[in-house]
């Protein structure tokens, strides 16, 4: 109980002052604009009236908390799933494909590691290829992998998870590598009297012993897969996902449900990383971790 | 007829080096680990290596593991070559930390080897039964390592080593990370289990009294190079009680590996 307050009272005081610099960017963002229609308008409002208005433009330069969260409310609770305007319905569209997409990379980067722990070669001549990989801006490579797809038939959830597999794969790579390398000498001498086989030496001490690097880098696999389902939205004419709702919105200026979008992206992600660190949790307990 | 054949007929050896020696390259030039070294272990002898860091003691019990290879000389472990005994599982090596797997329980790891070496299920519940009662464990089966003290630990991993049988205990300093109550009280354990298992022991420590309380024979070792300078024979009786270290025997043969260790100029520089 103390230690969620102790989590609690600082998260929300950053959380409260956080919304005051919101309140008071939104108001000068919006001063400019709002008093060049009062000046066509001929009116000259007293100061509280210019902060208020300034906080309830229609398109404002920088939406006020209260309009976001009312945007957002609106279309997350007072919609039905199923329409375009529901940002759930966006949320599910993107989520599934972060989703897929995480599957396959985190997938993709056990294989990878496996290949590179055990196979010399591999070990030299694949990590400098997988850094490279991720030097390339993602943006370069998403119009062209749905483009390739599409020519050969494939087209929907696949390519666009695709490109989350190209973000998350390497996370899980790199710190599945790190895990598997992680059991002491102590314990690879161990085996070795025994006269363990390889997979027995890889089954009961290399898995298990990377077990916790794994989840560590699950949880920065599945963010940046959501990263790379939006971004995989807006080049390719997705018409629907968090990635999409940004794009359209932004071409009218919606700032507005711009914002709102982004708060969807956001809890989707929190959400996400919460998860897998759960899940990260419930296998460390049930490996006999000292409970922290 | 070479050596280790001549070696393999005699029943009673358990270890037999002749001019052992054991060169690692290093990147400040080659350092001799081991050098010269013959010595032979019989059957259900409790013998301790003792010296100063860097004799090789440590080196020469995982030469008789295969964990390192000589590079002169001949050794063989139950008249085979030390690979072949270890393919076969002739050795229990104990290590200077516990080494248990975290994630497992205590009884999973001391099932470890027995998973490994491919023994029924049924089997390895009874076997672990029996060394968890060898080294007063038994209660404890489901806790997990980190649940349990320095000394319990190290018990379990000599468990472990118990659990698939082998008639060959090597031992490297496993309670040099222990407080000297607990130490003692190991110490004691140790002896009445081999007392009550018959088997053969390799035990490395840099305590004097320790190697003199346990052993039957002390193989006394000085570094640079790593070489044996005295093998002292323990005139102690099989049946040691604790207060045993007071006596003037006692004293006697700790005086004479002091001498020994002092002999090989160990501690000076």
């Amino acid at each position: 109980m103390d230690r969620a307050r102790d989590k609690i009272v600082p998260v929300l005081t950053i959380l409260a002052g956080l919304v005051v610099v919101w309140y008071v960017a939104a108001v000068l963002l919006n001063a400019p604009f709002q008093r060049d229609l009062d000046r066509r308008a001929g009116e000259t409002p007293d100061t509280i009236e210019f902060i208020a208005k300034t906080l309830s433009q229609p398109k404002p330069t920088m939406p006020a908390p209260h309009q976001v969260a009312e945007n957002f409310f609106e279309n997350t609770f007072l919609r039905k799933i199923t329409s375009n305007r529901s940002l759930v319905y966006h949320a599910w569209v993107t989520l599934s494909s972060t989703l897929l997409g995480f599957a396959f990379g985190t997938a993709l980067g056990i294989v990878i590691a496996v290949g590179i722990v055990h196979v010399q070669a591999l070990d030299r001549s694949l990590m400098p290829w997988i850094i490279a990989s991720q030097t390339i801006p993602i943006l370069a490579i998403a119009p062209m992998v749905v483009v390739v797809f599409a020519a050969v038939g494939i087209t929907g959830i696949v390519p666009k998870s695709l490109i989350s597999t190209y973000l998350s794969f390497f996370p899980v790579a790199v710190g599945m590598v790190k895990g598997l390398r992680s059991p002491e000498f102590m314990h690879l001498d161990l085996m070795h009297t025994y006269n363990a086989s390889a997979s027995q030496l890889f089954w009961k001490l290399r898995v298990p012993a990377s077990v916790p690097f794994l989840f560590a880098s699950m949880k920065v696999a599945v963010a940046a897969s959501l990263v790379g389902a939006i971004v995989a939205e807006l080049p390719t004419g997705a018409v629907a996902g968090i990635g999409s709702k940004l794009l359209a919105a932004s071409y009218y200026s919606q700032t507005i449900d711009m914002w709102s979008a982004l708060v969807a992206g956001s809890i989707v992600a929190a959400l996400l990383v919460t998860l897998v660190g759960l899940a990260g949790r419930l296998v460390d307990r049930s490996m006999g971790a000292r409970p922290a | 007829m070479t050596m280790t054949e001549a070696a393999a007929g005699e029943t009673t050896a358990v270890v037999e080096a002749r001019k052992l020696g054991l060169t690692f390259q290093t990147n400040d030039g080659p350092v001799q680990a081991l050098t010269g070294v013959d010595l032979t272990i019989g059957k259900g002898e409790f013998v301790s290596f003792i010296g100063p860091s860097g004799c090789g003691k440590t080196t020469f019990l995982r030469v008789i593991a295969d964990l390192e290879k000589p590079t002169e000389g001949t050794i063989s472990v139950n008249g085979m070559s030390p690979e072949q005994a270890r393919e076969r599982r002739a050795y229990g090596y104990v290590f200077q930390a516990a080494a248990l797997f975290p994630w497992r329980t205590i009884a999973k790891n001391v099932a470890l080897p027995l998973e490994i070496m491919g023994v029924p299920a049924a089997e390895q519940k009874a076997r672990i039964a029996r060394v968890m009662d060898l080294v007063n464990l038994t209660g404890f089966e489901k806790k997990y390592p980190w649940q349990l003290s320095g000394g319990m630990q190290q018990r379990a991993s000599i468990a472990r080593a118990l659990a698939f049988d082998a008639d060959l205990l090597l031992m490297d300093e496993p309670f040099g990370a222990l407080d000297e109550i607990v130490r003692d009280h190991l110490n004691k354990q140790l002896l009445e289990l081999w007392a009550r298992t018959d088997k053969t022991i390799c035990f490395v420590t840099h305590s004097i009294p320790e190697a003199v309380y346990l052993s039957t024979r002390i193989v006394v070792m000085s570094p640079r190079p790593g070489r044996v300078t005295d093998v002292i024979e323990s005139t102690l009786p099989r049946e040691r009680p604790l207060h045993i270290r007071e006596s003037a025997e006692f004293l006697a043969i700790a005086h004479r590996v002091r001498d020994g260790l002092h002999a090989g100029h160990g501690y000076e520089d």
